[in-house]
């Protein structure tokens, strides 16, 4: 299957953390929804986990197997009692060098975040572990994915990270919708897509030289992607 | 005069409804983009994208929890009286955003550079930036919040005339690439071109023109107008649908603002507003009467003016 076009955006409806057979059965296009547990992270969370090499205030691996790369919106009604309105992705390209540790380590199998990642790490990584990665859809909707968050089980380093950085740990229900961006085996949706639109975005370029002035370090073809 | 509470509640209110309720001209442009989709998972992703705007006014959340940073327009009428001055401006939308933050809420994004100490309340060293214009004649003052997600969609290069429209359209095309794949910038969105002036400027005027211009508005110079309709067009010819998906377009608007430039250089920046499109206005009048606006009206004839002496048209 090359074309976009034949994807069936079949729902699905799933409980974190996920098994095995549930991850291997996720296809390129699969709309995914959530219910159970999972916990948040970014880059507070994998520095302290992986830069200063802490020990995490919880065993992850009790907790679920499933990540989500974004920091919510949270309004803290009394001390220690939290509401979330609102929740979207960051973009997880940036994470990639902690993404082995996490699955070594803490056995994490499912990224969700924003744009997904690099193919290289796709191959590396995520293939060898039997991982797949859920992308949000549109990104912004944190209205939608909101109404997802049924409460909030827990927060650590909190005192160290911050509101945006803190390590949430979240009961979702329904949380969706997801696109399964990248399966255990390692094919992507985005490759595809840019697979697709290079053939006709390159000739758009015709007659528009490069600029008189260049800058150091940059890719220069406009099939190439700048992650 | 115009009480430093009317200015505090307004900019309370003002961050609110930024944070939770789509403009209209965005609402009906993303709209307009969904049904003419033919693509279906691009459509898939744009009916969701209708959606969470309904959810978010219905709900008061947030569209988006990514509530980017928050910042100040103030067009300060020639004749107006500010209790406090725009010192007392300045803390009163400096008071609101510590204020929205909590109660609303939106993120704590706003944090120091190097140590990445955040106080947990969006304000800080530049934070939020109030940004000032001035309009004759008059004695109200309007106040405008943008609430732009940060870190994609941007991007600035020094073009010389020799590069001319040609240089200028690649470089439209290389920010497409650059940030439609994935959806990075999450189109759809409204592109701003800041051309000429020195690089600051150039940057500057190319956020005022994605943020604070409604879709469907055009440069008052003819020639920049067709020009906006012509990179419009053709950043919407790529095949780049929402998420870096195949589509048929995710440009709502190309809005061009010009500042005069050196002789020998031609700079540019590229901004993109994403779908999260939060931008709220208030007028204030000298009686304290608040009036919520759609349009901020930002590019006045007196701000774009070209003549050493204003002359009201
Ligand atoms: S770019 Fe806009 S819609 Fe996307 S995550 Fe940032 S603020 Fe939200």
């Amino acid at each position: 299957m090359n074309n976009l076009e034949d994807l069936k955006l079949r729902e699905v409806r799933l409980r974190a953390p996920l098994t095995e057979d549930d991850i291997r059965s996720l296809e390129i296009g699969d709309v995914v929804f959530l219910d159970g547990v999972l916990f948040t992270g970014r880059e507070g969370l994998y520095s302290q986990l992986f830069d200063l090499n802490l020990q995490p205030p919880v065993d992850i691996r009790s907790l679920s197997n499933v990540t989500f790369h974004c920091s919510p919106a949270v309004n803290e009604l009394r001390p220690g009692e939290y509401h979330i309105p609102a929740v979207s992705a960051t973009a997880s390209f940036r994470f990639d060098k902690y993404i082995p540790l996490l699955f070594e380590r803490y056995d994490v199998r499912v990224i969700i975040g924003k744009g997904g990642m690099q193919k290289e790490i796709y191959q590396s990584t995520f293939r060898k572990y039997g991982a797949v990665y859920l992308t949000t859809v549109g990104y912004g909707l944190g209205a939608l994915y909101g109404r997802g968050i049924r409460s909030v089980k827990d927060v650590h380093w909190k005192e160290e990270l911050g509101l945006a950085q803190a390590m949430w740990v979240l009961e979702v229900e329904n949380l969706g919708p997801f696109l399964v961006e990248c399966n255990a085996q390692g094919r992507s949706l985005f490759e595809m897509a840019n697979a697709e639109i290079n053939q006709r975005f390159e000739k758009l370029y015709a007659g528009l030289p490069q600029p008189k002035l260049k800058r150091l370090g940059e890719v220069t073809s406009p099939t190439c992607e700048v992650l | 005069m115009i009480a430093g509470s009317a200015l505090y509640q307004t900019a309370v209110e003002l961050n609110r409804r930024a944070a939770i309720c789509i403009p209209e001209d965005a609402r009906l442009a993303v709209g307009q983009l969904c049904q003419r989709e033919t693509h279906s998972l691009s459509r898939y992703v744009l009916e969701q994208i209708m959606e969470n705007y309904q959810v978010a006014v219905a709900e008061q959340r947030p569209m988006c929890a990514d509530t980017g940073l928050p910042r100040f327009y103030a067009k300060v009428g020639n004749e107006a009286v500010v209790e406090g001055g725009m010192v007392g401006l300045e803390e009163a939308v400096r008071r609101a955003t510590a204020e929205a933050t909590a109660a609303i809420p939106i993120r704590p994004n706003r944090v120091h550079p190097l140590s990445r100490k955040d106080q947990n309340n969006n304000v800080g060293v530049h934070a939020p930036t109030v940004d000032y214009s001035f309009e004759p004649g008059v004695n109200w003052l309007e106040l405008t919040v943008v609430h732009k997600g940060g870190l994609f969609g941007g991007d600035y290069r020094m073009l010389f005339p020799a590069d001319g429209v040609a240089g200028l359209k690649r470089f439209l095309l290389d920010s497409i690439s650059e940030f439609f794949r994935r959806g990075m910038s999450c189109q759809p969105l409204v592109v701003g071109v800041g051309i000429g002036g020195t690089k600051d400027v150039c940057v500057r005027l190319a956020k005022e023109a994605a943020c604070l211009r409604i879709v469907g508005d055009r440069n008052p110079d003819p020639d920049i107008a067709t020009l906006e309709e012509e990179l419009l067009e053709l950043g919407n010819s790529t095949g780049f649908g929402v998420m870096g998906l195949p589509g048929d377009g995710a440009i709502l608007d190309v809005h061009i603002e010009i500042a005069y430039t050196h002789t020998g250089g031609m700079p540019i920046a590229i901004q993109h507003f994403c779908f999260a499109h939060r931008r709220a206005t208030a007028r204030i009048g000298a009686d304290n009467s608040i009036e919520y606006r759609g349009n901020p009206c930002w590019f006045t004839p007196f701000y774009r003016r070209e003549s050493i002496s204003f002359q009201p048209a």
